[in-house]
């Protein structure tokens, strides 16, 4: 047992030539705690929207944490993720809302936030493994596309039970998180903007609790990864049939990838809810899934810093570099002096409308060239990296496992 | 029949929690088609063969793009997203051409349609067989040594591509597609059976039929098989696999293309990003017949385009996909090959 500091001494002596993953995690942890005061400073005090976004970043940060379970760990293609995010996202507004009075249960129910991210995480959880036990022995896509039926089934179904969940107007007054009674320490009655009145109201107390929840989740999965069940994930991803032969209990192991993988949406779902304090049908949808795993793959399957990062990445380029690009190319326009081409006529629309119709088009090209360019994803597993260069590293010694699972 | 018995059989000898949601879901769908089948006896034959047509004409569709991602999956194991995108485009490209041709709306429904429409089906097809091997050639092929789901990210990433270019090209409206066909019908037993309704149908199936016979006939049919089954030894064979893949992606676009086409004459609007849901249904009908067989798609889009017209036309279309996709995976508990797939060995 060696003590943390010491544990820090020997991730700075690892060459991360080799291995990034201890970089990437400690530039993680120091932008984590740098953002919200360097986003204060640059923009003078005023940065809490992009705070707030920050924190809406962590919900797919979760997410991607989730699905890496599922798809890079297990290696069980699953198309329809954002069911167990709606699931996680239903769950809190039916327990922390006014919301269950208009049902004909006709009785409100409120349950702190703090127990109701657990109740979110064994819903989803529980709804992972329903899905997954008559499921789970197909083969390969055939999963992808059950797991593809569920996420469209279950949007619909809360779209269609409009008795229980209002259908399209969603539920909307979700409780905000408030920390116990018994934290008001020596800040309680003080304007302090985190506990004020004991609600949680300020987007970086949003951020605060997003960075804590991931950070458990980090932790987490990296337990999870290293420990018996993590490598008979990795066992089963590789060869199933040699793994059921080495004793692994296949469809136990692929089902518990599957409920552990829903449980972070659960998390997820239920922050997302708190947050926006809205669930509408509308935001659970393949799209949603398909950014998900497009997130896992573009950053790196199965490691978990790559993932984080893919996610960071995919989220700026989708929520914050597109919506500003059509602005961008009016400025763009206007100080080289040819404003001309941002007033519409005939077929063309101006250049923001233009841009605005491109976006489609740059995501895609995004998409295609980054995978063309690193197919191993952005920051891949060292195993995965040297799979793919087999026959040029083939004598993989002893050592070379011990590093990479951490068990020297 | 026996492999499916012992499937079904597994599947409730299985875990428990397993046998009770099949249990439920055999119950929820037993009792779905119990109220359809009552709803039917009580409306009467005729209205039941207008529902029946039309879901016919819709399965066809449905159908042919079926088969693109079919083959496509059987030979490469890739679910090409973007061939969705495909048939949409094709619908694009074909109220392109129609002008060119000669055809608006003004010579609807006489017999001088008939020889510049093959004209415009013919073009539309080899445009799109071109743009699908142009994508395979830049997107798929550098990927085909790359992580399994590496090609999957760039289909996903290619069908941005062209939901962008249709965005660019024709903006966010609904397209119309002017109305080529007769708008008269045949009248049997009460029902009206539109002449729309027999040209997708006859087309479809045309198409089809030339496929299949292609695919067990010709020497590329036989490379496109053996490449599908084994890529090292039918290399070994001396053919080539980056032609017959090529070819393989060539073919199904001339379908997705031609179904384009069929779905704007069929419905006269399109709109950029149809192939989005279109594809979703058509991926689900080869699942559903067996991803990798012929058969099995036609069958899968065929059986998808009647529940859909079954569900619209006497239930609540609220509720349409839902039953689809829970149908589909009952199918896959039972037979987890699909209706028509073979077991085959894991490689």
């Amino acid at each position: 047992m060696r003590n943390p500091l010491s544990r820090l001494g020997a991730i700075l002596e690892r060459d991360p030539r080799k291995d990034p993953n201890a970089l990437v995690f400690l530039l993680l942890t120091f932008g984590v705690i740098a953002f919200p005061i360097a986003v204060q400073v640059v923009t003078r005090g005023s940065g809490s929207f992009l705070i707030s976004q920050a924190a809406d970043a962590g919900v797919y940060v979760l997410l991607a944490i989730g699905l890496n379970v599922v798809v890079g760990f297990a290696g069980l293609l699953d198309l329809g993720y954002a069911a167990f995010f709606a699931i996680g996202a239903y769950t809190y507004a039916f327990v922390a809302s006014d919301h269950m009075e208009f049902t004909p249960i006709h009785q409100a129910i409120h349950i702190p936030f703090w127990i109701a991210l657990l109740v979110g995480m064994f819903a989803a959880a529980g709804a992972g493994a329903i899905l997954g036990a008559p499921t789970l022995r197909l083969r390969g896509d055939y999963l992808a596309i059950v797991t593809l039926g569920f996420g469209e089934i279950v949007p619909r179904l809360f779209r269609n039970a409009s008795t229980w969940t209002s259908g399209v107007n969603g539920i909307s007054a979700l409780d905000t998180p408030a920390l116990p009674i018994w934290l008001n320490g020596p800040w309680s009655g003080d304007a302090f903007a985190i506990v004020q009145n004991f609600k949680i109201i300020d987007p970086l107390a949003y951020y605060v609790i997003m960075a804590v929840l991931v950070a458990i989740s980090v932790v987490l999965v990296n337990n999870l990864r290293r420990s018996r069940m993590g490598r008979a994930w990795m066992a089963v991803r590789e060869d199933e049939v040699a793994a059921a032969a080495m004793g692994v209990n296949t469809v136990g192991v692929k089902l518990l990838a599957f409920s552990i993988g829903a449980a972070f949406s659960g998390f997820a779902g239920t922050f997302y809810g708190a947050k926006l304090s809205l669930v509408s049908p509308e935001n659970f949808g393949f799209t949603v899934s398909i950014t998900i795993l497009i997130m896992v793959v573009l950053g790196g399957m199965g490691n978990i810093p790559g993932v984080i990062v893919g996610a960071l990445l995919i989220y700026y380029v989708i929520f914050n570099i597109l919506p500003g690009l059509p602005q961008q190319a009016v400025d763009f326009a206007n100080s080289i002096g040819a404003s001309g081409l941002n007033t519409p006529s005939g077929d063309w629309p101006g250049l923001a409308g233009e841009v605005q119709r491109l976006k489609f088009l740059i995501f895609g090209l995004i998409l295609v060239l980054t995978m063309l360019l690193r197919p191993q994803g952005l920051l891949p597993s060292r195993q995965r990296a040297e799979e793919l260069q087999k026959g040029v590293h083939e004598d993989t010694t002893i050592e070379d496992v011990n590093a990479e699972t951490g068990t020297a | 029949m026996v492999g499916s018995l012992r499937q079904a059989r597994i599947a409730f000898v299985g875990a428990p929690i397993g046998r009770l949601v099949n249990l439920l879901v055999i119950l929820a769908v037993g009792y779905a088609i119990f109220i359809l089948a009552t709803k039917i006896f009580a409306q009467g034959p005729s209205y039941f063969l207008q529902i029946l047509t039309f879901g016919v004409a819709n399965g066809a569709i449905y159908a042919l793009v079926a088969l693109g991602y079919t083959m496509v999956y059987g030979i490469i194991e890739l679910i090409n997203f973007a061939h969705g995108d495909l048939f949409t485009l094709g619908g694009f490209i074909s109220v392109f051409l129609l002008p060119i041709f000669g055809l608006d709306a003004s010579k609807a429904g006489t017999a001088g349609i008939i020889l510049p429409l093959i004209a415009v089906f013919i073009v539309t097809m080899l445009i799109c067989g071109a743009i699908n091997v142009t994508i395979e050639r830049v997107a798929y092929r550098p990927l085909r040594h790359a992580p399994r789901l590496a090609p999957l990210i760039t289909a996903i990433g290619m069908s941005f591509v062209l939901e962008g270019v249709m965005f660019l090209w024709k903006g966010p409206f609904n397209v119309p597609y002017p109305n080529l066909l007769p708008t008269t019908g045949i009248v049997i037993g009460g029902a009206t059976i539109g002449v729309k309704d027999i040209f997708v149908i006859v087309v479809a199936a045309v198409l089809m039929i030339v496929l299949a016979l292609f695919v067990s006939r010709s020497t590329l049919g036989k490379a496109m098989r053996a490449t599908a089954q084994d890529q090292d030894a039918t290399e070994l064979m001396g053919i080539d696999i980056n032609r017959t893949i090529a070819a393989t992606f060539f073919i199904g676009a001339v379908l997705a293309g031609a179904g384009g086409t069929i779905f704007g004459l069929y419905y006269n609007t399109m709109v950029f990003d149809l192939g989005f849901s279109a594809g979703l249904f058509a991926f689900t009908a080869a699942v559903f017949g067996g991803i990798g067989n012929i058969q099995g798609a036609a069958l899968g889009g065929l059986l998808i385009g009647l529940i859909t017209a079954l569900w619209d036309g006497y239930m609540e279309s609220t509720w349409t996909q839902v039953i689809i996709f829970g149908i589909l995976i009952l199918v896959l508990v039972f037979r987890p090959t699909g209706l028509l797939g073979m077991r085959v060995p894991e490689k």
